[in-house]
């Protein structure tokens, strides 16, 4: 005898009442959650933006540590002096939600052809100016970017990196400290002013990272793919700023 | 285990030994590959699993008599899906700093043979409180292995445990690394997950002759 739940209509039946069901439920919850979950994204993106420039919470030689949640908003103002956004020839305009713009969306409006939006930061501490990019590009798996701080001439000051999702031990340690502060000090142009990015490199001869003029930084064993899309990102997105810095010294 | 039956405490320690999912099962290999790299990766996989796979088995087994045997593997994804989806979003909105260190391992979950297989393999014959049981007990043998290899790859591979550097620092040449000892990277990736699983699965049945089939 045929039981009840073999038959056609059933399993029909119970299909479209299960799909009902989970897919509410899932809706419900990521709607009701959704508020919450974007404030906390708008905190990690300042938190990251004044860890970069090196307004952080670190010990010694600790693991990564943001300056607390709530302390967040007044922090940002009080350190972030301005925010602008550069598009096509230099035409810049001041934007205090700058740190909004998706550079997702961005890159893909630049592949378009469009005009692409450049938002830097510019942030003040100790008497000394920071200018804060936002970079983005692909790692093994998925998205990586950062927040890379520069002074003028464009030698970095501080980075944050981060991924979406790269391998736990492997291409996920470029945001641990011993990656990012290999970067501060790098030059970002060569000694004739040239745009040479900084290249992850796994035939470095400087694995302390002593020297700081030759546009390289040693890479994560095991984690190739993304140590390259780290350095394609900064060679892609970083260049874009240069204009940016040549013209502020020639004013 | 005064509070369960002689019959019910198996369904715990079974798993974690004579009946372990990745070396006597065979399930779950592949999520030991990837993320064991770390011991704290492990630590925190383990610890999602037995959520996911205690919460899973009992929604199986509770409507398990109504579910249409020609879809019950869509069933069965569908309920593990929604499961991981609602933790993350949880995670999300209200801890978002350890939603990002979990990162993609949430996602990983629904990947993991072990739930679909015990779903299968009993929530779907047995009723809610020994399907919590045997999901839980799966989970942690999965978990103890995960452990076991974490500890081995990062401690080895990195000279560090949870991050910690134990064997003294290996660029500053202190501590192990001043008498020439160096780490072996090899460690570090997939093949040497299963070179590690394989020597427990070796140990495992040369203490227990009766586990080595003809």
């Amino acid at each position: 005898m045929e039981k009840r739940t073999d038959k056609n209509l059933y399993t029909l039946l119970f299909a479209t009442g299960m799909v009902v069901v989970v897919g509410s439920l899932l809706a419900f919850v990521a709607s009701s959650l959704k508020p919450k979950i974007n404030e906390n994204k708008r905190i990690e993106k300042q938190q990251n933006i004044l860890y970069a420039m090196g307004v952080h919470e670190n010990e010694g030689k600790g693991n990564v540590a943001f300056i607390e949640a709530s302390k967040v908003a007044g922090e940002f103002s009080k350190y972030i002096k301005k925010q602008i956004v550069i598009t096509g020839d230099l035409d810049i305009v001041e934007n205090n939600d700058a740190y909004l713009i998706d550079i997702k969306k961005e890159q893909t409006k630049a592949k378009a052809g469009e005009k692409r939006q450049l938002p830097l930061f510019i942030g003040e501490k100790d008497g000394k100016t920071y200018y804060i990019a936002p970079i983005r590009g692909i790692g093994l798996w998925d998205a990586i970017w950062a927040y890379v701080a520069v002074d003028e001439n464009m030698i970095v000051q501080g980075a944050y990196f981060d991924h979406k999702a790269e391998t736990a031990g492997l291409g996920a340690n470029i945001k641990q400290r011993f990656f990012m502060d290999d970067f501060i000090g790098e030059h970002l142009l060569d000694e004739n002013g040239i745009f040479k990015g900084i290249t992850v490199s796994k035939s470095n001869s400087d694995p302390t990272n002593k020297i700081k003029y030759d546009n390289e930084v040693d890479a994560i064993a095991g984690a190739t793919i993304t140590g390259d899309g780290v350095s394609a990102m900064i060679k892609t997105d970083l260049r874009l700023y240069q204009s940016y810095f040549e013209n502020l010294k020639t004013n | 285990m005064g509070l369960l039956s002689s019959k019910d405490s198996k369904l715990i320690s079974d798993p974690l030994s004579d009946d372990n999912p990745i070396t006597i099962q065979v399930l779950g290999i592949c999520s030991a590959l990837a993320i064991t790299a770390e011991l704290k990766a492990s630590i925190v996989m383990a610890v999602s699993v037995i959520f996911v796979m205690g919460a899973g088995n009992v929604v199986i087994s509770l409507i398990r008599n109504i579910i249409p045997s020609k879809i019950r593997i869509i069933v069965q994804l569908t309920v593990v899906a929604a499961l991981v989806i609602v933790v993350d979003q949880v995670l999300k909105a209200y801890s978002y700093s350890l939603s990002k260190e979990l990162g993609a391992f949430i996602g990983l979950i629904i990947t993991n043979c072990i739930i679909m297989g015990r779903f299968e393999a009993f929530a779907l014959a047995n009723g809610a409180w020994r399907s919590f049981l045997d999901g839980i007990g799966n989970a942690l043998g999965y978990g103890l292995i995960l452990i076991i290899v974490g500890f081995f790859r990062e401690l080895l591979g990195s000279g560090t445990l949870l991050g910690y550097a134990v064997l003294g620092d290996s660029i500053e040449k202190t501590g192990l690394y001043s008498i020439g000892y160096e780490n072996n990277g090899f460690m570090l990736l997939a093949p040497m997950a299963l070179i590690v699983v394989g020597l427990i699965i070796w140990v495992q049945r040369s203490r227990n002759t009766n586990l080595i089939e003809d």
